[in-house]
């Protein structure tokens, strides 16, 4: 008996904690493989080497990734830079140094210690985190499953809706703000696209950020053909690490945690097992 | 202890003669871990060992954060990001610490639910389920102040909520919110006294464990038949019941070993499942998130507090004739923890003569509804405030207080419970077949 309310509590709190990120609309997320998937997925250094320089080449225009320390880029489970380039590429930013100038502070090119420059735009939100901020959508009647099934998150999200921007529907008037992309739920919607009850006659909304993809952006060193799908997934796959840098370390200890406690609790098994058998009377 | 017979501790060699003398701790010791307990206890008694597994978890990976955690509006979440990207190994304490209080609530559901339908809340033991019962309350306290600490915008948007039910009561709601928040809106104060408190309740909780143990160990343990262990001679006690260590030891430490690669498995590969992404945007006063949802565990009394709108005839009634005193958004206060409170009265509110629900067929069917209603309730919380979740909540939370407060008292008097066991003996042979029931301890 116990033990159907020990699965159905912990069936329970997997769709609870799945449904309570239910927010809205369930924006319309391809469920895209990335290489970081799964117990064993771990992150794919070149895509991470290319998603950086979408980044660099285009989102750092407007967006900031202020929690990331530029060094990191070297680091193993990383892009995993060569020194020599990480210190490089962090003079390619200018900092704000309070120290300099005799204390009134002054612009000096980074240091691979400094964290990427933050952008203090409000239309432009900081990035280091935004992979896991916006896991937040679950699949059928906010029970989760999606999430824990397919191990869909925020990396889908932000590449669907980098792919997600179309021409508009002919209802919208053609001065209406913004930019119309299908993924994306949170922006504003013309009252001539809702029908007449009410309901949305199409998915999306109008996005603030127009257009950042278009297929010819960016020119890979490694070959990859930059179309809007690829540059889209790649520069997930960047925000993803950004936002959980240390992923494949945490998989490896939780493999090897979970082959140690496996083989304790073997043991613990058999311990018991022979403790109690003679008062179980099967010795 | 427990008023059972059985063999006391002998001190041998000089020094633990000398010490039994001035400071008897081994003697205290060895009477705790060999305490007799009854051997027929099944896997529903290994929670205890988990629970203080995880409250052990709790404070040790706790102190380590709070060396690199900055309890200020501007740097809290930033030094939260830090623990998780510079300091050594940060990222996998932080995980463990934020996934070990979930492994902490769904322990305490089901020792709770244990004790609920085991009928250990009953005469002699009602002080050790009241203590449990405010080991509980300050679990949830702890639990939420530590939500608010890292700053993002469930910690900020769900603190206003919660304490906003302070405001929701009469004539004194408004001034307690601001004494609780030490200003009239969450900020700085808010998040240095969470902090501060976030801090202290583990040791509390921790004392009030151990007052669970000895108060447990002074009645004996309860059991699934419920009946008590033979108390009038060591001989007959020693049928009943087998020393703590290592019988009762080995076994929760290999439940607790089974639960950790479960636990280990989802802070491993899934450690932001049971948390709510929003939270991993920084706190933003000028920005509400669209849904406020508490962390799962909260959900169920969530959904009560939120079940009693202005519409319901109870809640205007009672708005009615406290002439506005009493209004939907009190009521709904008053609900949440009066759910909470008929829990801990069930030590009174049950009649039934029988303490284990393994005997008692109707309330065995009332039991299980109640579990289904709790996980109902807990799916409902996580749902937005709209119909038709609204009319559920109401429906869900009804039953939670008539089981307490009518059928708990009913059944004592209606059912026609079975014969239990007539002891704890008769019930283990009954299970394991042609076992010698006097246990030879494996030296």
């Amino acid at each position: 008996m116990f033990k159907t309310l020990t699965t159905g509590l912990a069936l329970t709190v997997a769709l609870a904690a799945g449904g309570a990120h239910a927010a809205g609309e369930a924006p319309k997320v391809t469920d895209y493989d990335f290489s970081f998937e799964g117990p064993f997925g771990a992150y794919d250094q070149m895509q991470l080497q290319r998603g950086l320089q979408v980044y660099t080449e285009i989102c750092s225009a407007c967006h900031g990734l202020k929690f990331v320390p530029i060094r990191t880029l070297a680091d193993d489970g990383g892009p995993h830079l060569p020194e020599d380039q990480v210190r490089a590429y962090a003079e390619f930013y200018e900092v704000w140094d309070p120290t300099l100038f005799d204390g009134e502070g002054d612009f000096r090119p980074a240091v691979p210690a400094d964290h990427f420059p933050e952008v203090l735009s409000a239309n432009a939100p900081d990035l280091s985190l935004m992979a896991k901020a916006r896991a937040g959508f679950s699949g059928p009647l906010g029970s989760g499953i999606n999430q824990l099934v397919k191990g869909m998150g925020g990396a889908e999200y932000i590449a669907s809706l980098l792919a997600g921007y179309e021409d508009p529907p002919s209802c919208a008037p053609d001065d209406f703000d913004g930019s119309y992309n299908a993924v994306f739920t949170a922006g504003g919607y013309p009252v001539e696209c809702y029908d007449e009850d009410g309901k949305r006659k199409y998915p999306g909304s109008w996005i603030g950020m127009s257009q950042p993809l278009w297929g010819d952006d960016v020119e890979y060193a490694d070959g990859t053909e930059a179309t809007i799908e690829q540059a889209s997934q790649d520069v997930a796959a960047f925000l993803m690490w950004t936002a959980e840098p240390k992923l494949n370390a945490r998989k490896q200890a939780g493999f090897v945690g979970v082959i140690i406690l496996s083989l304790l609790a073997a043991l613990l098994y058999l311990t018991n097992k022979r403790i109690w058998a003679p008062v179980k009377g099967k010795d | 202890m427990g008023g059972i017979p059985h063999d006391h501790y002998e001190p041998k060699s000089n020094f633990e003669k000398g010490m039994a003398k001035r400071l008897p701790i081994f003697g205290l010791l060895y009477d705790t871990l060999m305490i007799p307990t009854p051997k027929n206890l099944n896997w529903m008694w290994i929670w205890g060992i988990v629970l203080t597994f995880c409250l052990a978890l709790q404070i040790i990976t706790g102190i380590v954060l709070v060396m690199h955690y900055i309890p200020h509006e501007d740097m809290a979440f930033a030094s939260v990001e830090h623990i998780m990207r510079n300091v050594n190994g940060g990222h996998m304490i932080r995980y463990f610490h934020m996934n070990g209080a979930s492994l902490f609530f769904v322990a305490v559901y089901l020792h709770i639910f244990r004790g609920l339908y085991y009928g250990s809340y009953k005469a002699p033991r009602e002080v050790t389920w009241i203590i449990g019962m405010l080991i509980y309350l300050l679990m949830m306290g702890t639990a939420f102040m530590g939500y608010v600490l890292p700053w993002g915008q469930m910690s900020f948007h769900g603190t206003a909520v919660i304490t906003g039910l302070f405001g929701a009561i009469p004539f004194v709601g408004e001034a307690l919110q601001t004494w609780l928040l030490g200003a009239s809106s969450v900020g700085q104060p808010a998040l240095n006294r969470f902090f501060s408190l976030h801090y202290l309740l583990p040791f509390v909780i921790a004392g009030l464990v151990i007052v669970h143990i000895w108060a447990f160990h002074t009645t004996g343990n309860n059991n699934p038949t419920g009946v008590e262990v033979r108390r009038t001679s060591k001989a007959e006690a020693e049928k009943d019941t087998l020393p703590f260590w290592p019988y009762f030891v080995i076994k929760d430490l290999f439940a607790l070993a089974v639960i950790l690669v479960v636990f280990m498995a989802i802070v491993g590969f899934m450690p932001n499942y049971l948390g709510h992404p929003d939270n991993y945007i920084e706190a933003n006063p000028l920005a509400t998130p669209a849904h406020i949802v508490p962390e799962w565990y909260f959900l169920p009394f969530y959904a009560i507090l939120r079940a009693f709108t202005a519409d319901v005839w109870l809640v205007m009634f009672v708005d009615f004739i406290t002439g506005g005193i009493v209004d939907a958004k009190f009521f709904g206060v008053l609900a949440m923890f009066g759910a909470i409170a008929v829990m801990a009265l069930a030590p009174w509110l049950d009649t039934s003569s029988v303490r284990s629900g393994r005997y008692r067929p109707m309330f065995k069917i009332w039991f299980w509804i109640l579990v289904a209603d709790f996980i109902f309730l807990m799916w409902l919380g996580a749902m937005p405030a709209e119909e038709p979740y609204a009319s559920l909540s109401l429906l869900g939370s009804t039953y939670w207080f008539a089981y307490f407060l009518v059928i708990l008292p009913l059944l004592g008097v209606l059912e026609k419970p079975e014969q239990p066991p007539a002891t704890i003996e008769d019930d283990f042979k009954a299970h394991y077949g042609k076992g010698d029931s006097v246990a030879t301890p494996a030296e």
